[in-house]
């Protein structure tokens, strides 16, 4: 973990000379840019912008819930903002975020001058935006878009989905594309591209994350472009894959589905995983506790994401056996975790802690992760899963794990690495303000969801039972207010793009540790076209 | 700079190999489909019985044994045939023929092409159900108006587990005119 470098210098003043002036000016730059920071830059305020997209759906669907009864939308409008809203989040916020941190950070983590396959990059990033304008023109169209949930569940996504679901079933394509074309990236450039002595077990855990990410990222998501093609010909081509008047199966969708889905909330979480393990030593001062222990965790987690699918279709009438097998697989994964959990707070304990706005996320991220985790552990339990299947205890669940966890993550990724980006300390004082009003709307949003589901509420209903009412009401303004927090954090990131604030030096936070702090600030265009020297 | 050709070249082999992991996934994908039917069959878990005619001979009749057997019909979204089930229920006794039959009536006025598919709960009691005789093992063509009886005969292995005293046998019919149509033309 200790990789130090001595030649950076000699790099920044040979990029000022030798690169600057082939920057073509304007949009041309980003169109046509190969630059693994230009290309990360783009990624992430696409993923922005698509957090704020699918947040704008889940004030849609806050304020119809704000009271029982029907009173803003039509049901069929409701069932596709909650698809799109799930849809948009998992594959235009969270993934492509994490891409954007990959593309920026990995090349600077191992000494690299950019990823291995320039050109390809630029490709995945640029269809991407493509893909969502096919999704959400879906929502325009004469039938409405995909009304079907995230899952497209068959027969819902065939038998009873609008003509929209072709477009669904091509930006799902084009997504997957882009998707499988990043990870492919992010495997050869850390297999092919690390910088001499930046041997396996010195690589900073980001980088450890990421690339087993991107080994499931190629071992499912073609699975996903499977089973939407399948829906496609079964819907338009008088297939029969799920359909049991000609032989098929609508249960063996949910195996093929929850087959990509599984592994995929893991795409979602491990290189959560790694910012956090970056971001702890750093503020409490200390080395990573357990840092062998750590990647042996994480590919643990990867390879058992592929022998818990079926715990989400407990409910299915699977023989006892399997859902046996599925609930102890199930909750074996908390071992590994666990692993992970005690790490970071035996890395804390006895630090000298300081609570800088990137310690205040990812110390939110420990706890309220675990929060997700454990109401996790909980579905996994069959007798007791069959009382939460499909009520908001499942929505709070995914919600804690996937806001309080992997979005929380990257915020914390941001606050940490935008002072390296940009050169100069963002304000201060509004990332205090992002982090409290987002921690405590984020709680009164989603912890109440807990109550109402244990209670029955079902989930995807436009309209619920009048004892629901008062719960709700909170809710809803939780979500108001956590959906109002994140401007504070536009209002931030604008100032940063504008270089305000103070210079910051390039080691940036007194603890950091790794190559990408060695390098000045901000990261110069190029950087590392010499190798550096890892002690 | 030497190196550069060097690494192209090892970045290309890689990129071929991982294109080459993502093409065997999107098959795995597919080859689900018939893994799926494949493990079903074997382990009788999905509550499938077979769909071709069992030959009853040479089965022992436990007289120890009396398993009740329920009959539920249903048809789908589209399906406008009236359809039960002349009997609801028998109490049988394992390796023991039976027949049972079920009333259709096409109440629509075009004719229309059936297909009935089975369906066992518990679904571990689809391995011992064994059909001699069944209309849902070809498709029905009622014209308009038409109503039939159709018949269906079968016994329980005897090799049933002891823990199985009942099963539920469900039948949904479903309107297969426009893929029959497209069978004919062909």
């Amino acid at each position: 973990m200790t990789a130090a470098t001595d030649t950076t210098h000699t790099n920044d003043h040979h990029d000022d000379e030798h690169h600057e002036h082939h920057i073509p000016p304007g949009i041309k730059r980003w169109l046509y840019t190969t630059n693994h920071k230009d290309i990360g830059t783009l990624y992430l305020w696409f993923a922005f912008i698509m957090f704020l997209t699918g947040g704008a759906m889940a004030m849609v669907i806050r304020a119809e819930l704000f009271q029982p009864g029907l009173q803003i939308i039509e049901p069929n409008f409701f069932n596709q903002m909650t698809t799109v809203h799930g849809l948009i989040m998992v594959f235009g916020a969270v993934m492509p975020a994490f891409t954007g941190l990959a593309n920026w950070l990995i090349p600077m983590m191992i000494g690299a001058p950019d990823m291995a396959l320039p050109r390809m990059n630029n490709w995945s990033f640029w269809i991407l935006p493509f893909a969502f304008l096919i999704l959400l023109s879906s929502l325009f169209m004469e039938g409405g878009g995909p009304a079907f949930g995230w899952t497209f569940y068959a027969p819902l996504s065939t038998t009873y989905s609008s003509d929209g679901t072709a477009l669904f079933v091509f930006a799902v394509h084009i997504m997957g594309a882009s998707s499988i074309m990043g990870a492919i990236n992010v495997i050869v450039t850390i297999f092919n591209m690390r910088a001499p002595g930046m041997t396996w077990m010195k690589m900073p855990l980001f980088v450890w994350t990421w690339l087993i990410t991107a080994f499931l990222l190629i071992a499912v998501m073609p699975v996903l472009a499977g089973a939407v093609t399948m829906v496609l010909t079964d819907k338009f081509f008088g297939t029969s894959f799920f359909d049991a008047a000609g032989g098929g199966d609508p249960v063996m969708f949910q195996h093929i589905f929850w087959f990509f889905g599984h592994p995929e909330v893991y795409i979602m979480i491990l290189p959560a995983f790694g910012i956090i393990s970056a971001i702890v030593p750093t503020f409490a001062r200390k080395r990573l506790f357990g840092y062998a222990s750590m990647v042996y965790a994480t590919a643990s987690i990867a390879l058992l994401s592929f022998i818990v699918w079926a715990h989400h279709m407990f409910t299915t009438g699977m023989p006892v056996a399997a859902e046996l097998f599925f609930m102890f697989a199930t909750m074996l994964i908390s071992v590994p975790t666990g692993v992970k959990i005690f790490n970071w707070v035996a890395t804390m304990w006895r630090g000298s802690m300081t609570f800088e706005v990137p310690m205040l996320f990812a110390i939110a991220f420990i706890v309220l992760f675990t929060i997700g985790g454990l109401s996790g552990l909980m579905l996994a339990i069959v007798p007791v899963d069959f009382q939460y299947h499909d009520t908001y205890f499942v929505v709070a669940h995914f919600h804690y794990v996937l806001v309080t966890g992997a979005i929380f993550s990257i915020m914390a990724a941001v606050y940490y690495w935008l002072p390296k980006w940009t050169g100069k300390m963002f304000h201060i004082g509004l990332a205090k303000w992002h982090f409290w009003c987002s921690l405590v709307s984020v709680n009164v949003l989603f912890f109440p969801m807990h109550f109402v589901g244990l209670a029955g509420m079902p989930r995807r209903i436009p309209d619920y039972a009048l004892q629901f009412a008062d719960f709700n009401k909170w809710i809803s303004i939780g979500g108001f207010a956590f959906g109002l927090s994140q401007f504070i954090f536009l209002a931030l990131l604008i100032k940063a793009c504008k270089k305000q604030g103070e210079p910051v030096s390039s080691q940036v936070w007194e603890g950091a540790e790794g190559l990408e702090w060695e390098i000045p600030s901000p990261a110069p265009y190029h950087s590392f076209e010499t190798p550096p020297v890892i002690k | 700079m030497m190196n550069q050709a060097n690494t192209q070249n090892k970045n290309n082999r890689m990129v071929v190999k991982l294109l080459a992991i993502v093409v065997g996934m999107f098959g795995f994908g597919f080859a689900l489909v018939p893994l799926y039917d494949v493990l079903c069959d074997a382990l009788g878990i999905n509550g499938k019985p077979s769909d071709t005619a069992a030959v009853y001979e040479a089965v022992e009749i436990d007289e120890s044994r009396l398993i009740t057997v329920d009959f539920i019909t249903r048809t789908n979204t589209g399906m406008p045939w009236e359809f039960r089930s002349e009997t609801r229920q028998v109490k049988v006794h394992p390796g023991q023929l039976n027949k049972v039959s079920f009333y259709v009536k096409n109440s629509a006025n075009t004719d229309i092409v059936g297909q009935a598919v089975p369906s066992i709960s518990p679904g571990t009691a689809a391995l011992y159900m064994n059909k001699t005789e069944c209309f849902c093992f070809e498709q029905q063509t009622l014209k308009a108006g038409e109503e039939l009886m159709m018949p269906m005969q079968f016994y329980v292995d005897p090799q049933i587990p002891e823990d199985i005293t009942y099963f539920t046998l469900q039948y949904t019919l479903y309107n297969v005119t426009a893929s029959a149509d497209v069978v004919a033309m062909n």
